[in-house]
C-alpha cells in the first residue's frame, strides 16, 4: 500500500483500521503513519478509513504490462466492473484509459467506495483518480 | 434552468428526505417546491436567484449567508415585508414577491 | 423569571459537548440554539473527520452531529430550546431569548457561550450580485436542502473551508473552475487540496478574485495574480464563466453577547478577531461566564468538542457538582487539546492562545 499522507496533522484512524496491525500505533497523532510492509497484504481496508483519502494500494504483479491500483472514490455515478474510465494523475490530467476491475462498497466503508482499476505499469505511481462517463467539464475560461 | 437541474437527486454521501410538493406563487407566477423547505431553496431550485432590489441603487440581491444573519434575502411573503426567505419555510399557497426597496408595512388587517 | 443552572448558548459541537459534560456531572442544563435542529456547522459536514477516536475521527460530521444530538434530545435533565435566539445578556446576568417574535427571560447560574463564528466578506466589484455566496451558505444549500448553488463555481479561499466546500461542490455535481488564495501558501490541509487537484481543480496561490460580472446575477468572474505586495499583477487577468462565486475568506467569532456581558476582550488575529480573556477552565473575566468552540478562537470542530467538554465540566464543578474522575477528565481534555495543536498546522493557534493567556495575566484579570 502507498500512504500519501503529505504533512503532519492530528489524525490516526488508519492505525485502528488495519486488521493486521500493519500501521504502527502513533506516539504522537501528528506523525505520519509508519507501515510494516511485512504485515501488509494489500487488503485495502485502510483506503476507506483514511479521512484524507490519501491511501492507495498498488499491485505491480497484477499483469505483464498492467498494474492494479485501488483508490478511494466518493462521487456518483459509481463505475461498474468491466467499464472503462479515464485515469487521472495528481494534477487531474487524463493519462490513460483504465478498466475497472472491482468496486467495493461495504457498510463499514461508510460511503467511501474503493475502486480497483487496471493501468499501464509505468503509470502505477501516477494515477490517483478517475473520471467516469463522458463528462469532460466544458471549457469555462474565456479570453480575459 | 429547470427544477431537475438544480435539485440534487443522487448524492454520494447524502440522502434527501423531502416533504410533499406544494404550489406557491412568485411575482404572480406559479411555482412548485417542497413543503417545509426554506422559500429561498425552492426559488433557487426553480432558477430564481434575484430576491429583492436594494433601496437606493436598485441593485439586484440574492441570498448570502443562508442562515438568517445577513438580511440579503428579504422578500415580501403573503403581504409581510422583510421576510428572511433563507430560513422562512414554504407552505402551500404562499404568495412570494420580489421586494423592491424597503418593505412596506401594512396596516393591521 | 425562569431559572436554570447552566445555560449553554449554541448547540453546535462545542455547545452540545458542554451540555453533555455538565449533565454528566449532574447539573441542570438549558441549551439554546437559533437553528431548527442541533448540530451547528456539523450538520453540513459530509467529510470524514481527522483527529483521534475521542473526537470521532473517521466519522462524518453529519453522523457526529446526530450522535451528539441524540445524547441531548430526550434527556430530561437537558432543556433544548431550538429556533430560539439569545438576543441580550443583561447586567444582572439575565438572558433575553427571542422565539417566534416574543422575548422571554432566563436567569442562569452559569453561562457557557458557544455561539461560533460568522463568515467574512470580501470587497470587489460586483460582490453583491446574486450568486456571490458565503461558503457556509453553499454548504447549507447543497447539504441540508439538496439544491445546487449553480452549474460552475469559483472558490475564493484555500483554508480548510474553501478546500472542503470545493470538494463538496464536486460531489454535488457542480464544476469548480479554480480555487484562488491570496496568500502564497494554502491555509488548509494539503490532503484536502490533493483531493480536488486530482479531480482537475487548480489551486492558485497568490491569486484573488478581481471582479464578479453579470447584470442581474453572477455570469462570470475575473481573477488575477498578486505580487509579493498583494497588489494585482498587470496582465495576469483570467476570466471564467461561472454562476457562483463562493467566499471562504475567514471566520470571526460571534462575540456580541460577550461584549454585552462585559467580558474583557482582546484582539488576537491568530484566533480570528476579538476573543474573551479566559483562564485554563475557559472561564472569562466575568465570573460564571465560559466560552468554548470557535467563539473562543477559530479552530476546528475537534477542538470545539473538547473545549465544550472542558467548560461543561468546569462550570458544573463550580456549582458544587463533582465526580471522582473529574480532575482526570479535565487533565485528559487539556492533553487532547495540546495533542491536536502540537503539529505544524497548530502553530498559529498556539501562538494566539499563548498571547491571549499572557495578556490575561498582564492586565491582571487572571493570576
Amino acid at each position: 500500500m502507498v500512504v500519501e499522507c503529505p504533512e503532519e496533522i492530528p489524525c490516526d484512524p488508519c492505525h485502528d483500521a488495519c486488521p493486521r496491525g500493519a500501521i504502527r500505533p502513533f506516539e504522537d497523532i501528528n506523525h505520519l503513519p509508519e507501515v510494516d510492509f511485512d504485515k501488509c497484504n494489500g487488503c485495502g481496508t485502510c483506503i476507506s478509513a483514511c479521512p484524507g483519502l490519501a491511501i492507495f494500494v498498488v499491485d505491480e504483479t497484477w499483469g505483464e504490462a498492467q498494474a492494479l491500483v485501488k483508490l478511494p472514490y466518493e462521487f456518483v455515478p459509481l463505475p461498474k466492473p468491466g467499464q472503462d474510465v479515464v485515469g487521472l494523475d495528481r494534477t487531474g490530467r487524463a493519462r490513460c484509459t483504465a478498466r475497472v476491475v472491482r468496486v467495493q462498497t461495504s457498510e463499514r466503508q461508510d460511503k467511501t467506495s474503493v475502486v480497483w482499476i487496471e493501468v499501464p505499469k509505468e503509470l502505477s505511481m501516477e494515477i490517483r483518480h478517475i473520471r467516469v462517463g463522458g463528462s469532460a467539464c466544458g471549457v469555462r475560461e474565456t479570453s480575459g | 434552468m429547470t427544477d431537475d437541474a438544480m435539485r440534487i437527486t443522487v448524492h454520494p454521501i447524502l440522502e434527501f428526505k423531502r416533504g410533499r410538493k406544494v404550489k406557491f406563487t412568485f411575482d404572480g407566477q406559479e411555482l412548485e417546491g417542497y413543503e417545509g423547505e426554506p422559500i429561498a431553496a425552492a426559488l433557487h431550485a426553480a432558477g430564481v436567484r434575484v430576491l429583492r432590489e436594494s433601496p437606493k441603487l436598485k441593485r439586484p440581491r440574492g441570498f448570502f449567508c443562508a442562515i438568517g444573519n445577513c438580511s440579503s434575502c428579504l422578500m415580501t411573503v403573503d403581504g409581510r415585508p422583510n421576510v428572511r426567505v433563507c430560513i422562512e419555510r414554504l407552505r402551500e399557497g404562499m404568495r412570494v414577491e420580489t421586494q423592491r426597496g424597503k418593505g412596506v408595512l401594512l396596516a393591521n388587517d | 423569571m425562569r431559572t436554570t443552572e447552566i445555560c449553554v448558548i449554541g448547540a453546535g459541537p462545542a455547545g452540545l459537548c458542554a451540555a453533555i459534560a455538565a449533565r454528566e456531572m449532574g447539573a441542570r442544563v438549558t441549551c439554546v440554539d437559533s437553528g431548527t435542529r442541533p448540530g451547528g456547522q456539523l450538520v453540513k459536514q459530509t467529510h470524514k473527520f481527522f483527529g483521534s477516536r475521542g473526537q470521532f475521527a473517521g466519522r462524518r460530521g453529519i453522523d457526529i452531529a446526530r450522535m451528539l444530538a441524540a445524547q441531548v434530545e430526550g434527556d430530561p435533565m437537558v432543556e433544548l430550546m431550538l429556533e430560539s435566539t439569545v438576543v441580550g445578556f443583561y447586567d444582572d446576568g439575565t438572558l433575553g431569548i427571542e422565539r417566534e417574535d416574543r422575548v422571554t427571560f432566563l436567569k442562569p447560574e452559569r453561562v457557557i457561550c458557544a455561539t461560533g463564528a460568522s463568515e467574512r466578506m470580501l470587497a470587489f466589484p460586483g460582490n453583491d450580485l446574486p450568486g456571490v455566496y458565503g461558503a457556509g451558505a453553499v454548504q447549507t444549500l447543497m447539504n441540508v436542502h439538496g439544491v445546487r448553488p449553480g452549474r460552475a463555481a469559483l472558490m475564493v479561499g484555500a483554508g480548510n473551508i474553501g478546500l472542503i466546500v470545493s470538494y463538496q461542490l464536486l460531489q454535488a455535481g457542480v464544476e469548480v473552475v479554480a480555487v484562488v488564495e491570496a496568500m502564497p501558501n494554502i491555509g488548509g490541509y494539503e490532503v484536502h487540496a490533493r483531493k480536488i487537484r486530482r479531480a482537475g481543480v487548480p489551486v492558485l496561490t497568490s491569486h484573488t478574485v478581481k471582479a464578479a460580472h453579470g447584470t442581474r446575477v453572477v455570469e462570470g468572474a475575473t481573477i488575477c495574480a498578486l505580487g509579493s505586495d498583494f497588489e494585482p499583477v498587470p496582465g495576469t487577468d483570467r476570466r471564467f464563466q461561472v454562476d457562483t462565486i463562493c467566499l471562504a475568506v475567514g471566520l470571526t467569532p460571534l462575540a456580541d453577547l460577550l461584549w454585552q456581558a462585559g467580558c474583557r476582550m482582546a484582539y488576537i488575529p491568530e484566533l480570528g478577531g476579538h476573543v474573551a480573556l479566559r483562564d485554563d477552565n475557559y472561564e472569562t473575566s466575568r465570573p460564571g461566564v465560559y466560552v468554548a468552540g470557535d467563539l473562543a478562537g477559530i479552530e476546528e470542530a475537534s477542538s470545539a468538542m473538547i473545549e465544550g467538554t472542558l467548560a461543561g465540566l468546569a462550570a458544573a464543578r463550580s456549582l458544587g457538582y463533582t465526580r471522582p474522575d473529574v480532575d482526570e477528565r479535565l487533565a485528559a481534555a487539556r492533553a487532547e487539546l495540546a495533542a491536536l495543536r502540537a503539529g505544524p498546522k497548530g502553530e498559529k493557534v498556539r501562538r494566539g492562545i499563548e498571547r491571549l493567556m499572557r495578556l490575561g495575566k498582564e492586565v491582571g484579570v487572571f493570576a
